[in-house]
């Protein structure tokens, strides 16, 4: 079937930090490149979820004049908390024996979403096309195997794939340069680092599983740029996560948790385990009283530099978390994402003009400060394999004492669908029951993302094998889909003594766990129809 | 025959809304603005009659803040042939709004003008009936089928009892059902294209309406939380609380 096509110079695929980073770059260093940008949910921002303590680094150096063009960055932070967490109890750590890198006191609480509206506002104004709605669905490539460009989702096709009245096929965006800015776990980037092995030589990445509510809390409970950080109860020492509870403006906080998506234990549910945190007398004692106006959740990069793909091929590069350039020490991605993006523009700049060759992207980020930050960085992750408490030990003295200058470099063993162990051999977790004030079902969390799938569509999370988690995944591993999904996407109901696999789509908010999580790889994320998924506000 | 159609910014559907804090309005910042969803239909519906060839043009026009172009923009991108932005800010009510839209049709003058039966927002559900009497045109109301012929339109509308047909004379009012089509995607050649058809600007002062409100709003709640459910031992008990607590039978 012939499509439309449209040609420009650069095509960038999604309109988070990085793929706006690049576009707003382009602009800048030559405004006659033409752009476009694909973002698939139904307006910037909606599909952006992130803590987030932003620090300024590369947007001082991409618009050195944010603070007079209205910039939702506004909170600066003003002191700072790190707790062990006991069951009742919490122990604090100075902040003063932190590593430097885990210092926040010259940045800024901020929504991610909101900062991306913003900057979509700058690149609009820099003439870049920025097209909210359209998914890229599909890698084309020219006949020597480069990347081509990309084709956008069809709209109005039904279930069973058959075009519906309104069907509007995709169309063809051919650019000389090609940017994949999908986020973690992009579905055409993941396709990328196979088909051009982008991985080869490197550690299988590493993935984390990041959950956000935003509370309005009462006056007495707030101070505005607080930043608190907790590690240890509710998981146990071999379980990599922590929390994170942001004090920002109008009486809200940013209240999060990480759980490293290489957990054993099939019982875990990291959903769970983030309600369960909330009842903590520490973290209680601050939203009691409040109201929860926000639940979210995504997938988020920890393998950082040794699990860093090659992000350059023929026709396209990978940029931020695409790629996965996540500080996760300092755990921060925006920065970084920000900074790969303007190197990628200045790289493509340079392809155009000069005919260079997009391998100087590769050296071009070796000599900035972001290949500095995440080589100093590498070391930490890995530790935590050993546990939670030789993790720190060997933290303070890798970040603090050697400020991550130690000659040797832990490796990632794991891919994070690996490290399951069966559910039998693994303890039960009892959760407690959800009180509806503090802590609730994952129905009605979802009910706040705003997340809504246009009916009679293809299921947008394709089973490789259909019989797979009923035959399998189920008798070896309790079907962990029902637990690691944070929106209630998979369930296995019984009827009539005979267990079914359902596969709830509409309520998926694009987080990509399933993708990454799933034993055997059986659950491949592709992209709805337009427009699908969550409706974020200020994430 | 030319079709105006009025289109209006709303908060999308999906979204959780939720009540300022002091209950002076709900919270709109940062929150996912669409067009009102039976204006897709009365857009699509006029691009329709176009395309069958019984239409000339279709003019979309919006009353509200610099934002709520976007709604024109996108009537634009799945047929309309331009647009027009009534500049406004503030609460509008159907009162003012249907004021302006006479004075647009005075200056245009369509044959039809389009628009959804109401806006998912306020739920008037007013300002089609207001623009009828203003113009004293005729008018249609949730109109789930349309027929042209001739000068007179054959409508069927969507009422309590089931479905009435109607015929009515040209020119008319006509407020849009959900179910009298389905709306098309905009499809991204469109759009490009679209940011090229011309939308012309004015103050609402320029037609020299007054659009302040009329009415006061003292504030806005949240609709009462629904109380959990109780358990009953038997259906003795379940009568007995129907008749006597809930006083449904």
């Amino acid at each position: 079937m012939s499509r439309e096509s449209m040609e420009y110079d650069v095509v960038i695929i999604g309109g988070g930090p990085s793929g706006l980073s690049t576009a707003i770059k382009l602009k800048q260093l030559d405004p006659n490149i033409n752009v476009c940008l694909l973002e698939k949910a139904s307006e910037i921002g909606a599909h952006i979820l992130s803590g987030n303590v932003f620090e300024t680094r590369a947007l001082d150096e991409l618009l050195p004049n944010w603070k007079e063009l209205n910039s939702p960055i506004k909170t600066k932070v003003k002191k700072e908390k790190f707790l062990f967490l006991g069951k009742t109890k919490s122990l604090s750590w100075p902040t003063w024996l932190l590593p430097k890198v885990q210092q926040n006191h010259k940045n800024y609480i901020i929504s991610l979403a909101n900062l991306c509206r913003w900057l979509a506002e700058q690149a609009e104004a820099l003439g870049v096309e920025i097209f909210p709605g359209f998914p890229a669905s599909e890698i084309l490539y020219n006949d020597d195997g480069s990347v081509k460009g990309v084709a956008t989702q069809d709209m109005g096709v039904d279930k069973q794939g058959n075009k519906k009245e309104s069907f509007e096929p995709g169309i063809e965006l051919l650019g000389k340069v090609t940017v994949f800015a999908e986020g973690c776990r992009g579905h055409l980037g993941k396709q990328l680092i196979k088909n051009f092995q982008l991985n080869k030589g490197k550690d299988p990445q590493q993935y984390g599983i990041g959950f956000k509510e935003i509370w309005e809390i009462q006056d007495k409970n707030h101070e505005e740029g607080l930043v608190m950080h907790t590690a240890g109860w509710p998981l146990d020492n071999s379980t990599y996560g922590g929390s994170f509870m942001y004090h920002a403006e109008n009486k809200q906080i940013f209240l999060g948790y990480v759980i490293g998506l290489d957990y054993k234990n099939p019982h875990l549910s990291p959903y769970d385990e983030f309600q369960r945190f909330k009842t903590h007398p520490d973290i209680k004692k601050i939203i009691e009283g409040g109201k929860r106006i926000s639940y979210g959740a995504r997938a988020l990069i920890e393998g950082g530099f040794q699990s860093l793909p090659k992000m350059f091929m023929p026709g396209a590069l990978l940029v931020g978390c695409d790629a996965g350039t996540l500080n996760m020490p300092k755990i921060k991605g925006s920065h970084t994402a920000m900074k790969s993006g303007m190197i990628a523009a200045e790289t493509i700049n340079e392809h155009l003009k000069e005919n260079k060759n997009l391998s100087i992207y590769e050296d071009k980020f070796k000599n900035s400060w972001l290949y500095k930050e995440l080589y100093e960085a590498r070391n930490v992750k890995p530790s935590f394999s050993w546990g939670l408490i030789l993790g720190i030990i060997f933290t303070g003295i890798d970040q603090i004492l050697f400020r991550g200058k130690l000659p040797f470099t832990l490796r990632h063993k794991h891919a994070d669908h690996e490290t399951l162990k069966p559910a039998n051999e693994m303890p039960k977790i009892d959760y407690p029951k959800y009180d509806n004030v503090i802590t609730f079902d994952k129905t009605s969390s979802v009910y706040l993302t705003g997340t809504n799938h246009a009916e009679n569509q293809p299921v947008h999370l394709r089973l490789k094998d259909p019989d797979l988690p009923i035959s399998y995944t189920l008798k070896k591993f309790n079907e962990p889909a029902q637990l690691y999904c944070p929106a209630g996407v998979y369930e296995v109901q019984r009827e009539n003594n005979i267990n079914k696999f359902v596969i709830n789509s509409q309520n998926c908010i694009h987080c990509k766990t399933c993708d990454i999580k799933e034993p055997s790889q059986n659950i491949t994320w592709v992209t709805p129809e337009g427009s699908g998924g969550p409706r974020y506000g200020n994430m | 025959m030319k079709i105006l159609v009025a289109v209006k910014r709303v908060i999308d559907y999906n979204v959780q809304i939720r009540v300022k804090e002091d209950n002076s309005g709900i919270v709109t910042d940062n929150v996912k603005m669409s067009t009102n969803p039976p204006d897709d239909n009365a857009i699509e519906e006029a691009v329709k009659i176009k395309e069958s060839g019984k239409a000339t043009e279709v003019v979309a026009i919006t009353v509200g803040e610099e934002k709520a172009q976007e709604t024109v923009r996108k009537a634009l991108a799945v047929g309309a042939d331009r647009g027009i932005h009534v500049k406004a800010e503030g609460i509008l009510e159907p009162l003012a709004v249907s004021k302006i839209l006479q004075k647009i049709v005075e200056k245009e003058k369509p044959d039809l003008v389009f628009m959804g039966k109401q806006a998912i927002d306020d739920d008037c559900n007013q300002t089609g009936q207001m623009l009828s009497a203003l113009l004293n045109w005729p008018q249609a109301t949730f109109a789930s089928k349309i027929d042209v012929k001739d000068n007179k339109l054959e409508v069927t509308r969507e009422i309590d009892e089931g479905l009435e047909t109607i015929e009515i004379n040209v020119p008319a009012i006509v407020t849009c059902d959900l179910r009298l089509n389905e709306p098309r995607y905009a499809s991204l050649p469109n759009i490009m294209k679209a940011k090229k058809k011309p939308i012309e600007e004015m103050a609402a002062s320029d037609l020299g309406v007054d659009v302040s409100p009329r009415l006061e709003q003292l504030k806005v709640e949240e609709p009462p939380k629904r109380k959990a459910g109780i358990k009953v031992a038997n259906v003795a008990e379940l009568v007995q609380k129907l008749k006597n607590e809930a006083k449904v039978i």
